[in-house]
């Protein structure tokens, strides 16, 4: 890899960065906090690639002015690893894959772990009690809100509510629909999905359609069996298809 | 003609990606390499500027003389670098070109990653429950550094180590020394990190997680299966401990164990490091220090649990 193919691929790379960040798009692989990093990040990239351009130029010019120059030695170093550097470029690109939904839902486990040995030694006894909802009506609250307050605070919190959830439909273990969202804690490689059972008027639309539901909380819970965590319930009044999020995560 | 080209693969490509499987993979794949862009772009930057920048006399001024009592010292310095183990393997890359004895620049590099104050506090915010999860990761990965870098100068040899041929940084004016070891660091490393981006994604998406669920029951092989998880599923490590948490059927001696070798030992860190430090060098270190950190970590365990 000389250093002009280098310095197109730091172009095309830091560019893919760059176009990312300029939309949401950048919203399905890291959190938001990243985004000033991640422009930083390909404008430098943009810089090295344009400073190696310009050195690139003013070599050439030097040795053919004066062939005798060694300067050619110089051009051709790094290895060809590099090239590997446009395949997230093209990916991001041309294709943009979209956000973890129903398939990472499917195969991962319920973040809502009530670990017995946890329980055991004490640890989780002092969990904070989860302050009252606030007035809202209906009273929107994320799916791991809702779910923690079901699992660890039974429900306590939740009764006689009309609760509001977003999240995408996919597949239950027993082949009913979930209502689920991912958690991101710093990219998609660590998404671990919510996974709320539905009761009342489910949904009956496609995998990862984003729905806003309304319903209450009913004491019933499920076992995941990818992780043996547990699936509060809700039952449903009333649901709606939406546009996905501009945050696909939680 | 690039575009044409560029047309036929996109339609190509999109009808691929009708399976959902595919397209987790790609996600996570591009979602691994958007995440550590910035870092590696850090760590770069650092490692060019310590490259042309800081004196060679200055490492000698800095560090102790004596090899043995310099390990602990630029261990603990590691405390200092705010980032992720991408940024760090360039770093210690230039450190040994800038003359810093090979075992103390390879304990900066095991200790960084995982004693930053940005990783050790979102293990505390991920572990609410067991604070003393933040001590036992601090502690077991500085031990794990240290026991590395001596082992090193007991049992290590120079030759092992083969960095890459740079072009002569020390004729060229300084700006231009400084951009041609970013670009020349960057393509290198990066290039690199997609290998490792691109097996952490397979991992992720073809490892069946209720496979693991069975195994958490056993005390010694969920030790052995998270430190496993941990090479496997290379992720960064200030989102580590978030994971870590996530997987509580398992005992927390085996989760001290994930969170003490991830940073250390993952397949986008071993591919990086064979790229930088050489593969002669990459196939003893990535063992050595695997099972140093799982012993390290077990033994931690049992001490505090």
């Amino acid at each position: 890899m000389n250093r002009g193919a280098q310095a197109v691929v730091m172009v095309f790379f830091g560019g893919a960065i760059l176009r990312a960040t300029m939309d949401d798009v950048y919203l399905r692989y890291v959190k938001q906090g990243l985004r000033p990093f991640l422009i930083a990040a390909g404008v430098l990239l943009v810089a090295a690639a344009v400073m190696a351009l310009l050195h690139e130029f003013r070599d050439q010019r030097r040795t053919s002015a004066q062939p005798d120059d060694d300067g050619h030695g110089h051009h051709h170093s790094g290895s060809a690893a590099g090239w590997l550097l446009l395949l997230p470029t093209l990916a991001l690109l041309f294709v943009a894959p979209p956000a973890l939904g129903a398939d990472t839902a499917a195969r991962a486990g319920s973040a809502l772990t009530n670990s017995r040995q946890e329980a055991d030694d004490g640890s989780r006894g002092d969990y904070s009690p989860f302050p009252p909802l606030p007035p809202d009506d209906p009273v929107k609250l994320t799916l791991l809100d809702y779910g923690s307050r079901a699992v660890y605070g039974e429900g306590k919190t939740l009764r006689d509510r009309q609760i509001q959830l977003t999240g995408f439909i996919a597949p239950g273990p027993d082949g009913q629909p979930l209502l689920a969202r991912i958690i991101l804690s710093c990219c998609a490689a660590d998404g671990i999905p919510v996974k709320i059972g539905l009761r009342g008027d489910v949904p009956r639309v496609s995998t990862d359609t984003w729905v806003q539901a309304t319903g209450q909380w009913i004491p019933e819970t499920a076992i995941d069996p990818v992780n043996g965590s547990d699936i509060p319930y809700i039952r449903l009044d009333t649901w709606q298809k939406i546009a996905p999020p501009k945050d696909p995560y939680e | 003609m690039l575009l044409i080209l560029v047309g036929v693969l996109n339609r190509q490509i999109g009808g691929l990606l009708v399976d959902p499987r595919l397209q987790t993979w790609l996600t996570v794949f591009v979602s691994v390499m958007v995440q550590a862009v910035p870092f590696l772009v850090f760590g770069v930057v650092l490692s060019a500027v310590i490259a042309v920048f800081v004196p060679r006399s200055f490492w000698a001024r800095a560090l102790p003389r004596h090899p043995a009592l310099a390990v602990p010292v630029a261990g603990v310095a590691g405390v200092v670098l705010p980032g992720c183990e991408c940024g760090s393997v360039p770093i210690a890359g230039s450190l040994i070109r800038r003359g810093v004895t090979p075992a103390a620049a390879l304990a900066f590099l095991l200790a960084a990653p995982a004693i930053n104050p940005i990783v050790l506090t979102a293990t505390a915010v991920a572990f609410p429950g067991n604070p003393e999860m933040v001590a036992a990761r601090g502690g077991a990965s500085l031990l794990v550094a240290l026991f590395i870098g001596w082992l090193w100068l007991r049992l290590g040899r120079a030759e092992w180590i083969r960095l890459p041929h740079r072009a002569h940084l020390d004729g060229l004016p300084r700006m231009e020394a400084f951009w041609a070891a970013c670009r020349h660091d960057i393509i290198h490393a990066g290039g690199f990190l997609v290998v490792g981006a691109m097996a952490a994604a397979t991992i992720n998406v073809a490892v069946p997680q209720q496979f693991l669920h069975e195994l958490a029951a056993r005390p010694v092989l969920s030790v052995l299966a998270l430190a496993g998880l941990a090479v496997l599923l290379s992720i960064c490590s200030e989102a580590d401990a978030f994971v870590a948490a996530s997987l509580s059927q398992f005992s927390l001696t085996a989760r001290l164990a994930f969170l003490v070798v991830g940073p250390m030992v993952d397949l986008k860190l071993v591919s990086m490091q064979a790229g930088v430090f050489g593969r002669r060098f990459a196939v003893r270190f990535a063992p050595a220090t695997f099972v140093l950190a799982v012993l390290v970590a077990a033994a931690v365990g049992m001490v505090i649990w």
